[in-house]
């Protein structure tokens, strides 16, 4: 057990966090409001940003050289993170395409068509987005029914997607449609990729009760793509999915966002009895809860970073870090409302402490439960896959997926 | 960066893990429980002593083995799993990590390796009435070398034969060692809600004291120091508990049909174990960074160790309720081992303070943090 770093990890800690503050974005200009997730000009920060870090070598440290990667280490790429974070800089637009999306894409796709999406990627110059949930599949991703249909040398993609984050804003999709209607639902998908300017691409946003707009319905209609823009094998979509899926789950647990010390920030801001909410002794007790919760967030990431490291793929029990990370969003804003009394009301950013942050991700939160796998499934993973308990009764196992009984 | 053991730490832990499979099976824990006199196994706790685990971070200069904290929190994971009914905590915790933290090199030379050998079994008394342990709530006094007040409970009171023990003095509180075989000590055995660890309400009556130390006054920091070191050992007999209880509940999950198939398959057990699955996740990432603080004594320890204990004793208590709660009417009984972990979830994490008193010194230990880190 060991949480410091190594000689080598300190010296290249420092020469990151040198580069990092040498080289930082300045966001000073922007307003409150602008400095949010999907807002135009922080976006804009943002791709300039990972621009930068890919002409230094930082765009996708752990990634091969030939992919535009700097052959590093995942220990590295975290400690990148980790001064990213650190500075605050934290941008979630090229997450999607870098480390869920293009990994399993290159897993399945050699060819030179494939390997010339990934440069204007690690620049950021390219945006990608999910294309995997439907309405009528949500946790059930294999239920899906969007149809490719084989057209000579080409595919024909119909069907209707949701919830699909950075869709407004992306460049290309990956997209799961059902290729053979007549097997079982798992082994019936078939992945592709396509540019999101593809005749019959509609994308329509979602307007969440946050009031944002990160999530999109993409309506495809006749869409026309080559079988060059297929991922994988016919009928190997599952696979896609599950190698995609892994990847978020473990990066949604590594645990951005609102911590213990903005809590704390807030609650010595705030009057309360006697002194400030920090000296309230019930806010105390739920500090001291929130915390432990918090630093095992952190720590459980320095697991799957020590599996990475003796080249291992982190396991089942990232699913702990996704469930732990959500609730606790939704906890540590709840509860930052609640120390602030009447005043946990006021969301105005130009009036609120420390810019409404706690009151947006109050609103935000109820996503994050949801998002990447919801809490239910995550304990159905955790309890199946690592403690080993019998799936669920199926009715929906070996029948073909168009006998399969569905509702509306 | 390790986020784990080494290879040669888990050989450890594996063959400690077999060596308590075949002399502490919970037959033993049964044992104490049906005859809780003692408080204890003694043919047990002979065995432990024998693998010399007494001494396992115990420096070999003071005739301890010298493997290290992290070696030591590994046993106390297995002790943990194997619900041993042993003082081991009380004299290698709390009792030589007293002498270790607070006690000259006259004390650290004469009790360190009666310890490490097992020859003498040391607890500490601090608590003397229900509540929170005060500064205020300390009776006991020592006067001229002579300690008068009542200690209870005293955690394997009845087996040990020396006592660290908190008491006014001249200076202040302070912590002072106590020959329990002596004069001027009367001691009677305690029910408590754990019989398989024994307790005792130890009464002084003008009883020898020796300071621990050469300064007095310091009482309540070096009680929380050394409870800050026994937290983190201590939340990996908590750990290997919780992993234990949640074992027992999956397995049970399992075996049991209703309804025509397994209880496992329900979402209503699933669910359950995930959430008890989660708490240990996270009284073990706690329970390691504790571990790495302790074994390079770190400035980060009283953070750690606060962490550690706040979320092994959730872990543990959860873990070992669904455990019940899972087995159904049967894990209510005297006769299934659910109750052990009940019991001993409970009692761990009462020994050195309620959850709720750690909680507090959490959150000053994190303002302290804070602090520190505004500084330039």
């Amino acid at each position: 057990m060991n949480f410091e770093d190594s000689p080598e990890e300190a010296a290249y800690r420092a020469k990151v966090r040198g580069w990092i503050e040498a080289n930082a974005p300045d966001m000073s200009h922007l307003a409150p409001e602008e400095r949010r997730n999907w807002h135009d000009k922080h976006k804009e920060v943002a791709r300039t940003w990972q621009a930068a870090k890919a002409d230094a070598g930082y765009g996708c440290i752990s990634w091969p050289v030939a992919w535009g990667g700097a052959a590093g280490t995942a220990i590295e790429e975290s400690i990148f993170n980790q001064e990213e974070g650190r500075a605050g800089l934290q941008f979630t637009y090229f997450m999607t395409g870098l480390h869920m999306l293009l990994p399993a894409l290159l897993e399945h796709n050699q060819d030179p068509l494939s390997l010339s999406l990934i440069p204007p990627a690690v620049r950021g110059d390219k945006i990608w987005c999910q294309l995997f949930s439907e309405p009528s599949s949500g946790s059930d991703s294999a239920g899906l029914r969007s149809a490719a249909v084989k057209d000579g040398a080409d595919w024909v993609i119909n069907g209707q997607k949701v919830w699909n984050s950075g869709a407004q804003i992306a460049d290309y999709g990956m997209v799961i449609a059902r290729t053979d209607p007549d097997v079982p639902k798992h082994k019936g998908l078939t992945a592709f990729w396509l540019d999101m300017t593809t005749p019959g691409v509609e994308v329509r946003p979602i307007k969440m009760m946050s009031g944002d707009n990160e999530l999109n319905e993409v309506f495809l209609t006749d869409v026309r793509i080559p079988d060059a823009q297929r991922v994988g094998e016919v009928g190997g979509g599952w696979k896609v999915v599950i190698s995609t899926l892994m990847n978020e789950r473990a990066a949604l647990g590594s645990g951005s966002g609102l911590s213990w010390r903005d809590v704390m920030q807030l609650a010595r801001q705030v009057a309360s009895w006697e002194g400030t909410a920090l000296d309230d002794p019930a806010f105390r007790e739920w500090l001291a809860d929130l915390y432990v919760d918090a630093e095992a967030i952190r720590l459980l990431s320095f697991r799957t970073l020590t599996a990475l490291s003796h080249g291992k793929a982190p396991g089942p029990e990232g699913s702990a870090g996704k469930l732990l990370w959500s609730g606790l969003a939704q906890n540590l804003s709840s509860q930052a409302l609640d120390i602030l009394d009447h005043g946990g009301l006021i969301d105005d950013p130009e009036m609120a402490l420390m810019n409404g942050a706690f009151q947006h991700r109050f609103l935000w939160a109820p996503g994050l439960r949801l998002g990447g796998g919801t809490d239910e499934i995550m304990k159905n993973i955790i309890a199946e896959r690592v403690l080993g308990l019998p799936g669920d009764v199926r009715v929906d196992k070996n029948v073909p997926f168009r006998e399969i009984p569905r509702g509306r | 960066m390790n986020f784990d053991y080494t290879d040669d730490q888990k050989a450890l832990k594996e063959e400690a893990r077999r060596f308590l499979m075949a002399v502490s099976p919970l037959t033993v824990a049964r044992g104490v429980l049906e005859n809780p006199a003692e408080g204890l196994d003694p043919g047990l706790w002979a065995r432990i002593v024998e693998q010399g685990w007494c001494g396992a971070a115990i420096p070999e200069s003071y005739g301890g083995l010298g493997l290290g904290y992290v070696e030591l929190c590994a046993l106390a994971e297995e002790l943990g799993r194997a619900v041993a009914p042993v003082p081991f905590a009380s004299s290698v915790y709390l009792f030589a990590e007293a002498l270790l933290l607070v006690g000259s090199e006259a004390q650290k030379s004469a009790l360190l390796p009666l310890v490490a050998s097992g020859e003498v079994i040391g607890t500490i008394a601090a608590s003397e009435a229900p509540g929170v342990l005060t500064e205020a709530a300390v009776k006991a006094r020592v006067s001229g070398g002579m300690l008068t007040g009542v200690k209870l409970p005293v955690s394997d009171g009845m087996a040990a034969g020396q006592a660290v023990v908190l008491a006014q003095g001249d200076a202040g509180p302070g912590l002072y060692r106590v020959d329990l075989t002596g004069p001027g000590v009367q001691r009677e055995a305690v029910s408590t809600i754990d019989p398989t660890r024994g307790a005792a309400k130890i009464t002084f009556d003008g009883a020898p004291a020796e300071l621990l130390g050469e300064t007095g006054g310091a009482g309540m920091a070096q009680l929380a120091a050394v409870q800050d070191r026994a937290a983190i050992l201590m939340a990996f007999e908590q750990l290997g508990g919780a992993d234990r209880a949640l074992e027992m509940a999956r397995d049970y999950a399992l075996e049991r049909y209703a309804f025509g198939r397994q209880i496992g398959s329900y979402q209503a057990i699933k669910h359950k174990l995930a959430d008890v699955f989660v708490r240990n996740e996270v009284a073990r990432a706690n329970a390691y960074y504790g571990a790495w603080a302790l074994s390079s004594d770190a400035p980060e320890l009283p953070l750690a160790a606060a962490a550690a204990r706040v979320a092994a004793s959730a872990a543990y208590w959860q873990a070992s309720k669904e455990n019940i709660q899972t087995h159904g009417g049967i894990g209510f009984t005297w006769e299934a081992d659910c109750h052990f972990f009940y019991r001993r979830a409970r009692h761990l994490a009462l020994v050195l303070g309620a959850p709720r008193d750690w909680k507090r010194r959490l959150a000053d230990r994190l303002e302290l943090r804070l602090e520190q880190e505004a500084r330039p």
